[in-house]
């Protein structure tokens, strides 16, 4: 009886193994749909109708929200939803045959590699980065340069060499001739802000948008490097061949390309393309 | 054969359908996985340091599970305090808790400037975050409470009267333990050890937050895969998916076969 008693136990044990393993998958994308604003008023048909699908690089989530926000003012009728993750699994998601009518990448490479599949055309720049380092709020390590992360006494923390940012970081270090040794190659570039954020780290690279999204609790340090061309992200956006709403895909891309759009990139401190 | 009772077709047809379900993920994954090169993928020096380094952190995890849990388990099932009822509830959080969570939690307890990993760190300058001895305390932390219930369950059930017999006989509280309880519970011990086991050895979320991602110090294998799958290379992160899929099965049917009976 006891036994039998521990095995049932141990039965549920197991069921709940299977609940508590399938947290970790997909906590790197969150779907925001922004709250619609409630202007039913207009008189003229709008050809912009429906639900846009929109995903996007995790950097691009502060400007396309307000975005979004601007978007869904001016077409009433639209709902934008938006996903986003890192921007290969995002590619990976269009691949497995995810809804999705937009698609903007943090790098040409993953936009080109969706291009090359057929599942994308015609991507256009609307943005760029300027790698910049961040730092806790009043700079206590004193970091100025690339050469200060090398320091022993600097908890460096960098994105992975899989994701965009960790190449572009590598390359800063190379130019630079620097040899840093971080203590964690995070998997996107909102685990290094948390990292500083949080203290546990002292410095890590990203990008100047990211620095202006967390600039409450952190502060960023502007390296030469990073003005170099070479090293900035690169923001393409494009319709997916599978776009189910084309006519509100094509309006968001011009909404992002406009001068409004613009505005709304730079306040969140990306470089015009 | 004649008395097994029959099974009518809306019971078998979900019944199948489920099965179904839990089995074609996994199959499409070992049909999917790359044979000819799982050899140079399993031995390539990254996927060695992130299977060394996963049996490492696994084990300690382990170690950690057992050697707090159980005289956690004992409490829990032998001695009534105030708030029991809470501890118990408290312990199964971890199971639920999304292991993302879990991390940050462990972050803001442990870490550097943690509620208590700040006195870690002035007092023994001792930091988990980014170390493997913060992968084993991830680990442990998302693990433990499947040693804690079933050894939990194991104490409750044992018969008392086999130890209330060797006390009457002169033995002390640690020889009974040892010469009875023991002997009755341990397959049901070692049971809830592999399983913690088997968890702390496919834990990514509660990991990669509060210990990062450090080749060779953290990067234990379903770290390995997460960042294969972000740079493409779906063929090398499958071999690895392959190593933790048939860890499971074995760790599960073993289980099945020897403590859970027929069930």
């Amino acid at each position: 009886m006891p036994r039998r008693a521990c095995a049932i136990v141990a039965l549920t044990v197991c069921c709940a193994l299977a609940a508590g393993a399938c947290g970790s998958g997909n906590a790197a994308t969150t779907t925001t749909a922004a709250t619609a604003t409630t202007t039913t008023t207009t008189t003229v048909a709008d050809p912009v109708t429906g639900e846009l699908v929109v995903l996007a690089a995790s950097s691009l989530v502060e400007p396309f929200e307000e975005l979004g926000r601007m978007f869904e003012a001016g077409h009433p009728d639209v709902k934008v939803t938006f996903s986003f993750a890192g921007s290969s699994d995002l590619a990976r998601q269009i691949d497995a045959g995810a809804p999705a009518d937009v698609f903007a990448s943090a790098d040409e490479k993953t936009m080109a590699a969706v291009v090359a599949a057929g599942q994308a055309a015609e991507p256009v720049v609307v943005a760029r980065n300027r790698l910049a380092v961040i730092v806790e709020k009043g700079n206590p390590k004193g970091v100025r340069t690339l050469a200060d992360l090398a320091r022993s006494d600097v908890v460096l923390v960098l994105c992975a060499a899989e994701v965009p940012c960790g190449r572009l970081a590598a390359a800063a270090f190379r130019k630079a001739g620097v040899a840093a040794e971080p203590a964690s190659l995070e998997a996107n570039v909102k685990a290094v802000v948390s990292k500083v954020t949080l203290g546990e780290a002292d410095a890590g690279i990203v990008y100047r948008s990211d620095v202006q999204a967390a600039r409450d609790k952190v502060e960023g340090v502007d390296v030469v490097e990073g003005a170099d061309a070479a090293l900035q992200a690169v923001y393409p956006v494009a319709l997916t061949t599978a776009a189910a709403n084309r006519v509100a895909a094509k309006a968001w891309v011009d909404l992002v390309r406009s001068a409004g759009g613009l505005r709304a990139l730079a306040a969140a401190g990306f470089l015009g393309p | 054969m004649s008395r097994r009772p029959a099974l009518s077709p809306a019971v078998a047809v979900p019944a199948v359908a489920a099965g179904a379900f839990l089995a074609l993920p996994l199959a499409a994954l070992v049909w999917r996985a790359p044979w000819a090169a799982l050899w140079s993928d399993l031995t390539d020096p990254a996927a060695r340091t992130a299977l060394r380094l996963s049996l490492v952190c696994s084990l300690w995890a382990t170690v950690l599970a057992v050697g707090l849990g159980l005289p956690l388990a004992w409490a829990l099932a032998r001695v009534p305090f105030p708030g029991r009822r809470l501890v118990r509830a408290l312990v199964l959080v971890p199971l639920v808790l999304p292991p993302v969570v879990g991390g940050v939690a462990l972050l803001l307890a442990l870490g550097r400037r943690g509620v208590v990993g700040r006195y870690l760190d002035q007092w023994f300058s001792l930091r988990l975050p980014f170390t493997t001895a913060g992968a084993a305390v991830a680990e442990a932390f998302v693990a433990m409470p499947f040693l804690v219930l079933t050894a939990e369950a194991a104490f409750r059930s044992a018969d008392r009267r086999y130890e209330d017999a060797a006390r009457t006989l002169g033995a002390g509280g640690w020889t009974v333990f040892r010469r009875v309880t023991l002997p009755l519970t341990w397959p049901a011990l070692a049971a809830g050890g592999l399983l913690a086991w088997a968890r702390a050895l496919g834990e990514f979320g509660a990991t990669i937050t509060f210990a990062g991602n450090a080749p060779g110090r953290t990067t234990t294998i379903p770290l390995q895969v997460f960042l294969l799958l972000e740079s493409g290379r779906l063929g090398s992160a499958l071999a690895l998916s392959l190593v933790l899929l048939a860890v499971s099965v074995t760790v599960l049917a073993v289980l099945r076969d020897r403590w859970l009976g027929a069930l």
